[in-house]
C-alpha cells in the first residue's frame, strides 16, 4: 500500500524516524492489534496506537461506559454514558484516525471464544481488571504463540512486561499462581490514581510500536515496575520456569479452563 | 551497610507510608521475620509459616529468589531486596 498525500504528512514525524521510517510505517499500518479491556490501560493503549496508525485494532469488552470511569479511561466521556466501552473507544479512535480500522467486540473473554477472537492478531494487550482472565489471556497467548504485552495497576503502582512465548518466560513463570480471593484488592476497593495507567498504558503502546517495527529492545524476561509515590522505575528479571504448567518443559496445562468465578471478585 | 527492602505500595499502610525500609542480614525468611517485628502483619501477607506465599514474587538485586534458594537465600549487607505481589487491575 501507497501512502497518500495526507498520510504522510499525518506520520511525518514517524517516517522522519530513522528506526521507523517508510518502512516501519507502512509494518505500522498493516499491523494488527488486540487489546482487552478499555478501560483505564486499554484507552491510552488503543489511543496512542490509533495516533500511530496501527491499521486494525480490535477491542473486547463487555462492559458500558460509567461515571465513575472517567477519572481515568480518556477514551470514554459523558457523552457515550451508558453506551458499550468498546463503541465508545472505537467512535473516539476513529474520531481521531480514520485510517485505523477498529473492532468492537463486546463480549465477555472466556476459554470457549478467546481462542478464535486472538488468531488472527499480531499482538495482544493485556488491560483486564482480574487475575483469571490475565492468566487465560497468558495461556491462550502461549498456545497460539502470540506476542503479549501486560500491564497492570494498582493505586500508584503499575507493572508492565512483554511476553513473548517460545522466547523468554511467560506470566505463569513470573507468577505461579493468582492470590486468594480478597487478599489482593481491586481498584474498585483500592483506588487508583487516574493518571497512572496513562503512564503504564503508553508504556504498553511503546512495547507494542517496538514489536511492530522491530526495533529496540522488548521488555521480555523483565517486570517493570513504576512506583508513582516515590517516582521510582524499577526492573527485576523473570526467569523462564522450566517447570512452568503452560510453557515449561513438560506443561499440564493442554487446554483452556476457566479459573472459577470466585477469583472474579478481587 | 545494612539490607535495602523495597516495599510495594499494597504493603506500605504496614510500613507507615515507607517505600524503603532497612532489614538484617541472613536469609530471605530471617529478614521477613525480623522486619515482622518492626512492622507487624508483614510477614504474614508474604509468607505462610516458613514458606513465601506463591503469588509474592521476592527478588534479591533484582533475582527471582524462586530460582535461587527461595527462602532460604542469603541476603548481606547492602543487598537490595524487593517485595513484588501480583497485581491485576487495568480498568
Amino acid at each position: 500500500m501507497e501512502f497518500t498525500e495526507e498520510q504522510l504528512k499525518r506520520y511525518s514525524r514517524h517516517i522522519i524516524l530513522p528506526e521507523v521510517g517508510g518502512k516501519g510505517q507502512k509494518k505500522i499500518s498493516e499491523a494488527k492489534v488486540l487489546l482487552v479491556g478499555a478501560g483505564g490501560l486499554g484507552c491510552p493503549v488503543g489511543y496512542y496506537l490509533a495516533a500511530a496508525g496501527v491499521g486494525t485494532i480490535a477491542i473486547v469488552d463487555n462492559d458500558k461506559v460509567e461515571l465513575s470511569n472517567l477519572q481515568r479511561q480518556i477514551a470514554h466521556s459523558v457523552k457515550t454514558l451508558d453506551m458499550h466501552k468498546a463503541d465508545s473507544a472505537k467512535q473516539t479512535f476513529e474520531a481521531l484516525n480514520p485510517d485505523v480500522n477498529v473492532i468492537a467486540v463486546k463480549e465477555r473473554l472466556h476459554s470457549k471464544n478467546i481462542l478464535a477472537l486472538f488468531k488472527d492478531y499480531d499482538i495482544i494487550v493485556d488491560g483486564t481488571d482480574n487475575f483469571p482472565t490475565r492468566y487465560l489471556i497468558n495461556d491462550a497467548c502461549v498456545m497460539l504463540k502470540k506476542p503479549l504485552v501486560s500491564g497492570a495497576i494498582l493505586r500508584f503502582e503499575g507493572q508492565v512486561t512483554t511476553i513473548l512465548p517460545g522466547d523468554g518466560p511467560c506470566y505463569r513463570c513470573l507468577f505461579e499462581e493468582p492470590p486468594p480471593a480478597g487478599l489482593v484488592p481491586s481498584c474498585q476497593e483500592a483506588g487508583v490514581l487516574g493518571v497512572l495507567p496513562g503512564v503504564i498504558g503508553a508504556l504498553q503502546a511503546t512495547e507494542v510500536l517496538k514489536l511492530i517495527i522491530g526495533k529496540g529492545k522488548p521488555l521480555k524476561g523483565n517486570l517493570l515496575i513504576y512506583d508513582a509515590l516515590g517516582v521510582n522505575f524499577r526492573k527485576v528479571k523473570i526467569p523462564k520456569n522450566e517447570d512452568c504448567p503452560i510453557c515449561g518443559k513438560n506443561p499440564s496445562i493442554k487446554e483452556l479452563t476457566d479459573l472459577s468465578e470466585e477469583y472474579c471478585s478481587i | 551497610m545494612p539490607v535495602t527492602v523495597k516495599i510495594p505500595v499494597p504493603l506500605q499502610r504496614l510500613t507507615q507510608g515507607k517505600e524503603e525500609v532497612e532489614g538484617e542480614p541472613g536469609t530471605v525468611i530471617s529478614l521477613i521475620k525480623s522486619l515482622d517485628q518492626k512492622y507487624p502483619g508483614l510477614a504474614e501477607r508474604i509468607s505462610e509459616g516458613d514458606k513465601l506465599r506463591r503469588f509474592v514474587n521476592i527478588y534479591v538485586n533484582e533475582e527471582d529468589v524462586r530460582f535461587k534458594e527461595n527462602e532460604e537465600t542469603k541476603v548481606k549487607d547492602g543487598d537490595e531486596v524487593s517485595i513484588v505481589p501480583a497485581i491485576a487491575g487495568g480498568l
